[in-house]
């Protein structure tokens, strides 16, 4: 019996040469990641173990990121003990703000993430480095404290779902509404504790920033992680992406599933046949697609996170913004991933474009994203956001709402002021 | 044990712990505000020993370890649900707030239901009605954290 993608990663970090599914195994990491909500209670956790030291002090990535610039006086207390700890520690990779991006965007363009890597980090988005061939999992602050004690995790084995991706997405289908229409047919807990593992033909037709959105939101279907087979596009993007830390001697390990590999379910999805999509309130499986929508006005638009934060993002949505205005009483947020992207931002025009259409332009935060800061939702507000939930409050108020949508659809929405396609402007 | 306060499918990390109260991760602060954007009235109801009865992929979303730890500060002494989120599953371990998988027992309890639980055992009984429920045994591997006392007392006894 075969091993899956994921599972043979993890059979190399446990030291095994084979691993089945529902086994219980020890793994050794290569990167362990926090943020300044997360990272502060890993870090007195850490304290209570005693031991003497991070187990390799290139390996631990630490990124202020979610109430980051402080959002008030709790928020800088929480950063300022993240950067004590990295100073304390001599932890190489601590981002600090103006040089930070949000971390899901930060990690793959610094290249400290590259194919078959095992990491964990303190954050359920970090599954986004599936998308690089990378075995990718959150996890809560006391397992990432074990992990910087130890360098080690355990894990049980997970099974998978293949994903055969075939045919050519639209013009304005983007990899955030391939993945919303698959958790949208598999539902929010379709992969509970499973890998969903992604190849095919189709795959060529997918940028690395379309794999990485889509990887991003494997946790939205209540996956283990998210997975992407390692192409020609993947190689040139780790090339163009390679680790300044060279202490880390990165090294880009290729893991195939075997031929005869065991997966739970196969699922071929069309990308002809996917139109631009959009997640109701309050679960991201409540999706319809943009021609089902009906008549849904807006008091915000919400374009970047973690999700949707990438240059192609800033790209898209300036080609839509271009020349035309915000709608009259909606307010439009757009918030690079990275201080990198915000750069290219300016140096390619997108900035101006932008703050000629009325948006503002935030630095890179995870702030509005999850209703933490720069964006809250008042009572009876409704958002259309390129972030990754839409559940009760998430934004703000717990009588607010937020859909989900790529940044194509998200910039039109702003132009129209409620939900609208991106073909129609 | 305690008193069952039921909850639907999905309940998210969102509702059990909002975002804007994770300046901070003490227990009794987190408590004060566990399921707030769900049930207002939980943090006030809520007594020690009590149990919370839900539908599947209970803690879904976030990593937010501050979930589990508000959970366990407002004195829930034990969460049901057909299954759970896999992150939070975790995380309810790792911060020593027992979790039962029983899709029988998540079907049969009622809100105000007395409940009992033995862990060891993996049997839960709901005293209102008079019945017992099988739940998914620990998993031996689990078992193991347990009982060296959680993720930290496993690391350095591993040391």
């Amino acid at each position: 019996m075969g091993m899956t993608m994921t599972q043979k990663i993890l059979a190399a970090h446990a030291g095994l040469k084979r691993v089945k599914a529902g086994q219980f195994i020890e793994a050794k990491l290569d990167i362990v990641l926090a943020n300044d909500i997360t990272g502060p209670p890993a870090i007195k956790e850490f304290e209570k173990m005693g031991v003497k030291g991070v187990f390799d002090a290139n390996k631990v990535v630490l990124v202020p990121d979610h109430f980051t610039p402080n959002k008030d006086i709790q928020a800088a207390e929480q950063c300022k003990l993240l950067r004590s700890f990295a100073a304390e520690r001599e932890i190489a990779n601590y981002f600090e703000v103006g040089e930070m991006g949000i971390e899901h965007a930060l990690l793959p363009e610094k290249g400290l993430v590259v194919a078959g890597d095992a990491v964990i980090g303190a954050d359920s988005h970090t599954c986004t480095y599936g998308a690089l061939g990378a075995f990718a999992t959150g996890v809560g602050s006391t397992d990432m404290a074990a992990g910087m004690a130890s360098g080690k995790a355990w894990f049980k084995v997970p099974a998978a779902i293949r994903f055969e991706l075939v045919g050519k997405p639209g013009k304005w289908v983007s990899g955030k509404d391939v993945i919303l229409h698959i958790i949208g047919m598999i539902g929010v807990d379709g992969a509970l504790y499973k890998s969903m593992e992604f190849m095919g033909p189709g795959l060529k037709r997918l940028s690395m920033d379309d794999r990485l959105s889509m990887a991003n939101m494997a946790i939205e279907a209540g996956a283990k992680n998210g997975i992407f087979a390692v192409d020609e596009q993947t190689r040139a993007y780790m090339k163009a992406h390679k680790c300044k830390n060279k202490a880390l001697k990165k090294r880009i390990r290729v893991y195939e599933p075997d031929a005869d590999a065991v997966y739970e379910r196969e699922i071929r999805v069309d990308l002809s046949k996917i139109r631009p999509t959009v997640a109701f309130p309050h679960l991201p499986d409540n999706t319809r697609s943009i021609d089902e929508v009906g008549d849904v006005r807006v008091d915000q638009v919400v374009i970047g996170s973690c999700t949707n934060g990438r240059y192609e993002d800033m790209k898209t949505a300036a080609k839509i913004l271009k020349g035309r205005k915000v709608a009259k009483g909606v307010r439009c947020i757009i918030f690079p991933g990275t201080q990198r992207i915000y750069l290219d931002c300016v140096r390619d025009g997108f900035a101006e474009i932008f703050v000629k259409a009325g948006a503002v332009l935030s630095t890179p935060t995870c702030g509005p994203c999850l209703g933490g800061h720069s964006g809250i939702l008042a009572a009876g507000e409704r958002a259309i956001s390129t972030t990754n939930r839409n559940f009760v409050g998430r934004m703000g108020h717990v009588d607010s709402e937020v859909y989900l949508a790529s940044p194509a659809v998200a910039a039109a929405s702003a132009v129209r002021g409620r939900i609208s396609n991106p073909e129609e402007l | 044990m305690g008193i069952a306060h039921k909850y639907g499918e999905n309940v998210d990390t969102d509702v059990i712990i909002p975002a804007r109260y994770l300046v901070t991760s003490d227990p009794a602060e987190l408590a004060k505000h566990c399921m707030e954007d769900m049930d207002g009235a939980f943090a006030a109801r809520v007594r020690p020993g009590d149990v919370i009865v839900a539908g599947k992929n209970f803690g879904c979303g976030s990593s937010r370890e501050h979930a589990p730890i508000a959970i366990k500060g407002a004195g829930v002494a034990c969460v049901i649900a057909p299954t759970f989120a896999r992150i939070f599953y975790r995380n309810a371990f790792n911060t020593g707030l027992p979790i039962l998988e029983s899709e029988e027992a998540a079907a049969g309890i009622d809100a105000g239901d007395e409940v009992e639980a033995d862990f060891a055992a993996g049997v839960i009984r709901n005293v209102t009605k008079g019945e017992t429920y099988r739940a998914e045994p620990f998993p031996p591997f689990i078992s193991r954290l347990i009982e060296s006392g959680g993720l930290v007392e496993y690391v350095k006894s591993a040391k």
